[in-house]
């Protein structure tokens, strides 16, 4: 992944919008952050292969950024976005990473559903 | 991954057994952990001892650590190609540590936990009973901290204790919650790997994408003799589950 390139990202959503698309959304601290801090404390979420479409998505910030996918009846929202790709299948893949470069949040969209 | 340093601090007591030749007995062993890199962790030493004595060892991993949140440094995978990734990785540490037979489950990392208990123990059952084991190694359930290592684990000790008596395999669990001591007692096995510390880091650095930067930590404490480090490549210590 390289760090984000915001025209590249914002044309992508572009493209991918009004159609029926395949979701990754994710964020986690880690299975470990709390026995690394001491705190009883660890947070995530995912889904993945979440059916949506947008009628426009935006991508926002000076890094890291942020993303908003507006659908017919709500919105799709990540923030800390910090790398991305669009791949051979024409998937974006969204990611931010920590200072340590351990991946922190991920907003993936693609026209076929993601394996497994 | 998980990384010990902080945890073992304050168990700084003499080794209580050393055990290394009782491996020689055994017949097949199963190694059995939902991650790829958790058998280099917790079991290198041990595997490759087993090689080492000509006793085969299957090596049962559940998933291919498709959540995990290191991707290498510099970057080497995002998330839809970390999966074959760790792949690669994991057959790279089973041919350093002579693990020749791998099966993979092939669930979703950080999903165990809420998969269908029985059938996950059926699953497990099923391949105890088809390979026939003397040994089973995985984590001790509710000392693992990972809800991956935990859920797995129970399953193993449970699909083990369904087993006839005369044909259930031993089970060597690795705990490593901080209160382990505490709840556990000492560890019973400790087996002596000082022989094969090579195999073991060489098998934690195939894991590349998870390990490079707290390899380059590690081999440096090592160096310097570090008590802590010193651990990593000397002893790995197990509890006997009792049924």
């Amino acid at each position: 992944m390289k760090p984000i390139n915001a025209d590249a990202v914002q044309s992508c959503l572009e493209r991918l919008k009004g159609k029926e698309l395949f979701l990754h959304l994710e964020t986690t601290s880690g299975a470990y952050a709390a026995h690394h801090a001491g705190k009883p404390f660890v947070a995530g979420a995912f889904i993945r292969n979440g059916l949506i479409r947008y009628q426009h998505g935006k991508i926002k910030g000076s890094g890291p950024y942020r993303v908003g996918l507006k659908m017919d009846l709500g919105w799709v929202y990540a923030e800390g976005l910090t790398h991305f790709v669009i791949d051979q299948r024409g998937r974006l893949l969204l990611a931010g990473y920590d200072d340590s470069g351990n991946l922190t949040v991920a907003l993936q969209l693609s026209e076929e559903p993601f394996d497994h | 991954m998980f990384l010990l340093t902080v945890y073992d601090q304050d168990y700084r007591e003499e080794w209580p057994y050393l055990t290394g030749r009782e491996l020689q007995e055994e017949r097949h062993v199963v190694v059995l952990f939902p991650h790829p890199d958790d058998e280099s962790f917790v079991a290198a030493g041990t595997i490759a001892l087993l090689n080492q004595y000509g006793i085969p060892v299957t090596y049962i991993c559940a998933t291919l650590g498709e959540m995990g949140r290191r991707m290498g440094h510099p970057v080497l995978a995002n998330r839809e190609t970390l999966p074959e990734l760790r792949k690669q990785e994991l057959e790279r540490a089973c041919a350093i540590l002579g693990i020749s037979d791998l099966r993979l489950l092939g669930l979703r990392d950080k999903t165990l936990e809420f998969e269908d208990e029985e059938w996950l123990i059926s699953q497990i059952g099923d391949l105890l009973s088809e390979i026939h084991p003397s040994l089973v190694i995985t984590f001790y359930p509710g000392h693992a901290i990972h809800p991956d290592h935990d859920a797995l684990a129970y399953a193993a000790v449970e699909a083990v204790a369904r087993m006839p008596e005369e044909i259930r395999p031993t089970v060597y669990c690795r705990a490593i919650s901080p209160q382990r001591f505490e709840a556990l007692g000492k560890p019973d096995v400790v087996i002596d790997i000082s022989t094969v510390a090579d195999k073991k880091i060489a098998a934690m650095k195939a894991h590349q994408s998870q390990t490079k930067e707290m390899m380059k930590e590690l081999e440096q404490k090592i160096a310097a003799e570090e008590p802590e480090a010193m651990r990593w490549v000397q002893r790995e210590e197990f509890w006997t589950y009792t049924f």
